[in-house]
């Protein structure tokens, strides 16, 4: 049973890492244009960051 | 210290640049709407005809909402870039950022989002420990889990469930009982009974019920806020389409100023083509108005200096200067909007099946909870067992699949409606559609296009016909323009004229070999005005011909007609316009119930008398005239093209140019408000299954997660349905 001790906090961290992921989506405003998102990646304009 | 003294001037320098820097915003922030792209090629030549426009910093498109933000010098207007990108093909209009602001930073929708995720995470991790424990963790091993799973919910909890919390208190402090109440109530009582069991090693704890509770009425909540978030927008742009904005004489030339800094006494400039801002007195200049928005009249009346003018009223052939003699509270736009104001009150009693549901759930949940409580600790005496079942109980009767009966159907069907051209602006909108019985409709701008048609053009010889399509091609007037449109068709060449100009008010008039031709209102050419609508063709001293019009009937009207007769629902029109021509269209689209020359009040006492009669009654309408009885009638739709105050008097706006999508969304809010009563009938047969369970002690972790996610799900699959129908 001592796996536990390794296997639950790793659980934790990949989904913890998974939220903070989506948390920083949310705050840097990706899911404002979702429609325009999926028409870019056809555009042969690209851009290092994206435009505030 | 000392440097200051030593040059005052030098430290004064830099103030005044952050003064003037301050004063004049080195950059503005523009917004177009773009209706008509869609797809990637269309994004990169917008964007990148706006950044190649001097003074333009940046640009960029939104898809999702077809607009385009962009940052620019103060002296690029948005006019500019409109017609830039006219030039390209692309149709664009100035949105007002002032109206857009409150969108684009959608705060609470976020907010919501971000919880959603907090209470998902944590409901994965704490339902993982669960399933271990259901599947046989013992002892030491169950302690430890259910010890970990309260250190996951509980900081988990108190941040994603605070919106529960906050209007249950609310509502609490008010002395009134919401679906908060309960929801907080058993959130509460699961964790305090399961933090219990856990510190003393018991054998039940619904910390995962708790979180799957939260996360599954978050869910419901960001769906119900979405829809709202998604028809707010499209609402506000459409106001936000109309800039006020008014050109005011200041030292003898028009400025561009906002309508909310004109004063009574100003002299303002309206151009051809433009729509009176306040009310006014006409001081300089003559044109014809068009009044179709304010009272129905399709027929446009003579403007002449000393004549008074209403807000709203267009102005269609000559320039017009006028003098303002009403502004804000006392023109007659904030009139109608108080008759508006006043019938709307009436309206805000409708009840929804939500609201019809949780009165009802509620108090039914509180005492059955309190009841089993205090069944078990008389019958047992033991009080942790009996707050243990009273949890259980609050659990399984979780209206989880009551928060998303309603927003799942309504985010379905909307979004159905949305694809069709319909704009559900109110959340109840869509039950009051599904029970109506009668529909009124307006005639001028809603059945009719506003538009004249031509249509006694082969009653004139080809000679007159040159002639009438030369002097048409001079004028922008609606009937001119109809003329030219009717003759393009036929492929015609227009005759050779010499000093063609238009008289603003009365018509265009130019020489034909020698001989003055004349196209323009009856007086003018010497004949008499009947009481269809008509202009007057005269070539020299012969005798005045008429071209007589029809106002053309817009798209799907037919259509709708004979879809609402099939329905069998009753149909009235009724109109601001004379006899003859709400006569003449009654009887083009089969309608047999109507009347002409009505006032706006009369509208609304129609349709009153038509509610006394028992009557759900659809109003259909688009003018300042209509506003009152759009807002007297039950639920009400308006067209994109009406009047500002017509379109927020109504509770569903048509997108497109055509009426036929008005029949199915009949049908569409029929079929969601059906759902809506299935899903609550699912919902109340789980709970009549499960509670007994749970009141007699029976409920485990394990049945309490299957009842409610179950329930759930078929909640939410049951909407589904309605978006997948064809």
């Amino acid at each position: 049973m001592n796996v536990l001790a390794y296997l639950i906090p790793i659980s934790l961290i990949l989904g913890g890492v998974g939220l903070a992921a989506f948390i920083y989506s949310v705050r840097t405003k990706q899911y404002d244009d979702p429609d325009g998102n999926a028409a870019r990646i056809l555009s042969d304009e690209w851009d290092d960051s994206p435009k505030p | 210290m000392s440097a200051v003294s030593a040059c005052p001037a030098c430290s004064a320098a830099p103030a005044a640049e952050a003064l003037a820097a301050a004063q004049a915003p080195r950059e503005v922030n523009l917004a177009l709407s773009l209706p008509g792209i869609h797809c990637a090629a269309c994004i990169s030549s917008v964007e990148r005809a706006l950044s190649a426009f001097p003074g333009v910093h940046g640009a960029r498109v939104n898809l999702t909402l077809k607009r385009a933000q962009i940052e620019a010098d103060p002296e690029v207007t948005a006019e500019q870039l409109a017609a830039k990108l006219e030039t390209l093909g692309f149709e664009a209009h100035e949105l007002d950022s002032g109206a857009l602001r409150a969108t684009e930073t959608d705060q609470a929708g976020r907010d919501l989002l971000m919880r959603l995720a907090v209470s998902g995470f944590a409901s994965m991790n704490v339902m993982l420990l669960s399933v271990a424990v259901w599947s046989g963790a013992e002892a030491a091993t169950r302690d430890l889990f259910h010890w970990l799973s309260a250190a996951i919910t509980l900081p988990a909890i108190a941040f994603s469930a605070q919106p529960f919390f906050l209007h249950a208190y609310s509502a609490l402090r008010a002395g009134r009982l919401n679906m908060d109440v309960p929801i907080s109530l058993a959130i509460a009582l699961a964790l305090v009974t399961s933090l219990w069991e856990t510190s003393l090693s018991g054998e039940h704890a619904y910390f995962d019920a708790a979180l799957t509770l939260t996360f599954f009425l978050l869910a419901g909540r960001y769906l119900d806020h979405r829809a709202r978030a998604v028809a707010r927008s499209a609402a506000e742009e459409l106001a936000a389409l109309e800039v006020p904005r008014a050109l005011r004489f200041e030292d003898g030339a028009p400025v561009q100023v906002s309508v909310s800094e004109l004063r009574i006494g100003d002299v303002i400039l309206v151009r051809p083509g433009g729509r009176m801002p306040v009310d006014g007195v006409i001081s300089e200049g003559r044109s014809e108005l068009d009044r179709a928005l304010l009272t129905g009249e399709t027929l446009p009346v003579l403007a002449e200096p000393g004549q008074a003018v209403s807000a709203g009223e267009v102005n269609l052939t000559g320039p017009l200067n006028i003098r303002v003699t009403a502004v804000g509270e006392d023109s007659s736009l904030y009139r109608m909007a108080q008759l508006v104001a006043v019938a709307e009150s009436g309206r805000s009693n409708y009840t929804s099946l939500a609201d019809k549901a949780a009165k009802l759930y509620a108090p039914g949940v509180h005492i059955l909870s309190a009841l089993s409580f205090l069944g078990w600790l008389i019958y047992s005496g033991d009080m942790r067992m009996a707050l243990n079942i009273a949890a259980a109980v609050l659990i399984i009767t979780c209206p989880c699949a009551l928060g998303l009966a309603v927003p799942a159907v309504t985010t379905a069907a909307s979004g159905r409606l949305f694809r069709k051209g319909l704009l559900i602006k109110d959340g109840t909108a869509m039950e009051r559609l599904a029970k109506v019985d009668t529909v009124v409709f307006d005639k001028t701008g809603t059945l009719t296009q506003g538009q004249p048609k031509l249509i006694n053009l082969m009653d004139h010889d080809a000679r007159a016909r040159g002639v009438a399509f030369a002097l048409a091609s001079g004028s922008a007037h609606p009937l001119a323009q109809g003329v030219v449109a009717a003759m393009t068709a036929t492929k015609l060449t227009p005759a050779q004229l010499t000093d063609i100009r238009e008289v603003p008010g009365y018509g265009t008039e130019a020489y034909w070999n020698g001989a003055r031709v004349r196209l323009g209102r009856a007086s003018w050419v010497g004949a008499e005005q009947g009481e269809r609508i008509a202009t007057w063709l005269q070539i020299g001293g012969e005798n005045p011909a008429p071209f007589y019009f029809e106002d053309a009937l817009r798209q799907g009207a037919q259509e709708l007609i004979d879809d609402l007769k099939a329905k069998g629902i009753a149909m009235h029109l009724i109109s601001g316009d004379a006899l003859a021509p709400v006569r003449a269209l009654a009887n083009t689209l089969g309608l047999e119930n109507w009347s002409a020359n009505a006032l706006p009040v009369e509208k609304a006492d129609f349709i009153n008398a038509l509610k006394a009669k028992g009557a759900h009654v659809l109003m259909v309408g688009d003018g300042l005239n209509d506003t009152a009885a759009l807002s007297t009638a039950n639920v009400s739709i308006s067209p994109a093209s009406a009047l500002d105050a017509a379109r927020v008097a109504s509770d569903i706006v048509l997108l497109g140019n055509t009426l036929a999508p008005i029949g199915g969304a009949i049908t569409v809010a029929q079929k969601a408000t059906l759902r809506i009563k299935e899903n609550f009938q699912i919902a109340t047969l789980y709970n009549i299954i499960a509670v007994p369970f749970a009141i007699a002690g029976l409920a485990t972790p394990l049945i309490a997660a299957l009842a409610m996610s179950s329930s759930s799900i078929t909640v939410s699959l049951n909407a589904l349905r309605l978006g997948r129908e064809k």
